[in-house]
């Protein structure tokens, strides 16, 4: 792999509530490298959204405390940089697109203006510049009459449009890295594939990176090289897409995959996985998920596995792989 | 052939904007035709999987099956007998046979009601239970069908987790042993791991007491794997319906090609998803004449824009609304 653009080292991120202390990221390492398309998957509560906005310094601090780990950008620390410094990296190398379009923009002012704001603060644009490079940007990501479409409210923009708009927004810039939470979950699954094809070619055309989070299997097994599987805080497995999917190596991760239903083919009954997440608060001893896991064995209630690579660029933790080897 | 437990006739509902006096007068009324003209049937003991994008009525579709909302034009059959023309008594007890499961359960549970309280509810009103015990019991049962325990019965639907809530709802929907249960999207607020345990139960339970399903959904795969029979919905109206093999292996409406197509599949060695319509989702406000995909159909010919296609049989029980086959 080349040199990573992005390095989160161990990073662990707790919430200290009145209820107790949530650690809601619990030492996850992953790296991103230039061009590449990393997917980080699983359900809700999972930690994978706190990941991503630990990368952009937005979990709020109190009551969110990075405990412990280091998060890398172009080899700087981003804990280490100055609010300045951060700024920057925000507004012109770093950009965002969440999940619900909707409440991500601002009501109550235009599309252009939305757009067109960061373009002068960031990269000192005069008005005029602004409004035609929204222009420019509004058309890149295929809203029909740009020119007049900029003038118009987000109420006014159904919601795939709006999560175009939201990509103009965070592609205006320039990025090197986009990090998408979940861009397509809210949408209807004709958009779902537009908007899918739009971050995919724009990716390419720009050569940026991409952290794309999502519980949906499906969405990362077309949009992403990688995979980080997270479960109950932790990365329980990382890989390429097609190991991950030809050759998952953690019980929860197999699980996953044999509890989706699938197009081709009627089985009667799916196989899910057992019982429910534990709660967060008061997790289990040991690995997260041996309450549910079906080869689940004593040492596995008591110590928590390591994140082992078990062939070049697989990752995985679970006692099954730790067998030691002659 | 074993008997057709619900026939839908002509159904149409039409919901009016603006309908003040001053925008009457003023003509600036709109029509929201929210389902407008659908007819198909569920067997006993079969389960049709109703599909469509958000705003094509199929929510819509199964309100009206149950009288929550009045329907616009046509007839609901249930056993051969229009619901339509029941009195509000025998359509309260008509009720019994057909119950809801609806998509969030944290919406749908009182959260001010223990279990108890939300499941010995219907027993109450249609008198089916009287004393405590008897009451008591019935719940357990209920419980012990959707896969709690008996320690639950009075805790408070906050200390459910999604999955667990979903559970009391069927549960509900159960109480009163319906011969129909409707299903609106009752998997698409769960997690994939848990909602194939509801998928199951939603099985083991039509198994277990010959349940006839409508199972309203938008996740394909869901309805691929969940249905006898498939209808799908665009607009208002429904483009195909046909047995659940045919339809995912040999679609032919223009509309479920697209659909199939756009589906995602957890695999990377299958063809991407991908959008093979012009545009986006047509209005049900007001639509123009004609078939509802023209302007967005790849096929599309001069007769789309004029004459609303009818839904034909191309095969046993395959049916397409399409002009240009």
């Amino acid at each position: 792999m080349s040199e990573p653009v992005l390095e989160i080292d161990n990073l662990s991120v707790r919430f200290n509530l009145k209820r107790g202390v949530l650690r809601a990221v619990d030492g996850v390492s992953i790296k991103v490298g230039k061009g590449e398309t990393f997917g980080l998957v699983g359900e809700s509560g999972s930690g994978k959204t706190v990941t991503a906005r630990s990368i952009m310094r937005l979990v709020p601090t109190p009551p969110g405390e990075i405990a412990s780990g280091t998060v890398r950008f172009e080899g700087r620390d981003i804990y280490q940089m100055s609010d300045e410094e951060i700024r920057e990296i925000r507004g012109q190398h770093i950009a965002m697109v969440f999940q619900e379009p909707m409440s991500a923009l601002n009501p109550v002012f235009t599309v252009g203006s939305q757009i067109g704001d960061p373009l002068r603060t960031n990269l000192g644009m005069s008005k005029q510049e602004a409004r035609e490079r929204t222009i420019e940007m509004l058309q890149l990501v295929g809203i029909p009459s740009p020119a007049t479409r900029i003038d118009n409210y987000v109420h006014e923009f159904s919601g795939g449009m709006r999560q175009r708009v939201m990509l103009a927004m965070a592609l205006s810039c320039d990025p090197t890295f986009l990090i998408a939470d979940e861009p397509t979950t809210a949408l209807d699954v004709t958009i779902q594939a537009v908007i899918l094809e739009l971050i995919t070619s724009m990716i390419e055309r720009f050569d940026m990176s991409l952290l794309f989070i999502t519980h949906n299997l499906g969405v990362v097994a077309h949009a992403c090289d990688n995979i980080g599987v997270m479960y109950a805080s932790h990365l329980v497995e990382m890989g390429s897409t097609e190991e991950i999917f030809a050759n998952p190596q953690h019980p929860y991760t197999v699980g996953l995959l044999r509890s989706i239903p699938r197009l081709d083919v009627q089985e009667k009954f799916l196989t899910p996985i057992d019982g429910t997440v534990c709660n967060m608060m008061d997790p289990p001893q040991g690995c997260k998920f041996h309450p549910r896991c079906t080869q689940a064995m004593d040492i596995c209630k008591e110590r928590i596995p390591e994140f082992k690579e078990l062939s070049p660029g697989h990752f995985a933790a679970c006692h099954l792989h730790e067998q030691p080897t002659v | 052939m074993t008997e057709n437990l619900l026939e839908v006739k002509d159904l149409v509902k039409h919901f009016t904007l603006n309908g003040d006096l001053v925008s009457r007068i003023a003509g600036k009324t709109q029509t929201v035709k929210a389902v407008d003209g659908i007819n198909f049937h569920i067997r006993q003991g079969e389960t049709l999987g109703l599909v469509g994008e958000s705003g094509c009525g199929k929510s819509t579709t199964g309100r009206l099956i149950t009288r929550l909302i009045e329907p616009t034009a046509g007839e609901i059959k249930l056993h051969g007998e229009d619901l339509l023309s029941f009195s509000p008594k025998r359509m309260r007890e008509t009720r019994r046979n057909v119950q809801l499961v609806f998509q969030d359960p944290y919406a749908s549970l009182n959260p001010r009601k223990t279990i108890m309280d939300i499941l010995s509810r219907p027993l109450e009103v249609h008198k089916l239970a009287t004393t405590w015990h008897e009451k008591r019991e019935r719940v357990l049962e209920l419980l012990n069908l959707v896969g709690l325990g008996s320690e639950h019965i009075d805790r408070y639907p906050h200390e459910f987790s999604g999955g667990q809530r979903q559970r009391i709802a069927i549960a509900r929907g159960l109480a009163l042993t319906p011969e129909l249960v409707i299903g609106d999207e009752p998997v698409s607020a769960l997690d994939v791991s848990i909602q194939a345990q509801i998928l199951n139960l939603f099985r083991e339970l039509q198994e277990k007491f010959s349940l006839t399903y409508l199972f309203i959904a938008h996740d394909l795969a869901v309805i691929r794997h969940i249905s006898d029979r498939v209808a799908v919905m665009y607009v208002g109206k429904i483009v195909e319906t046909g047995p659940v093999a045919t339809i995912f292996s040999d679609p032919l409406h223009p509309y479920t090609k697209a659909l199939l197509a756009a589906v995602p599949e957890a695999d990377p060695k299958k063809p991407p998803p991908r959008l093979t319509l012009e545009g986006e989702v047509a209005t049900p406000i007001d639509p123009p004449p004609g078939c509802r995909l023209n302007g967005r159909c790849p096929l599309a010919t001069s007769i789309c824009g004029e004459v609303e296609p009818a839904l034909v049989s191309v095969a046993t029980n395959h049916e397409v609304a399409c002009h240009n086959l």
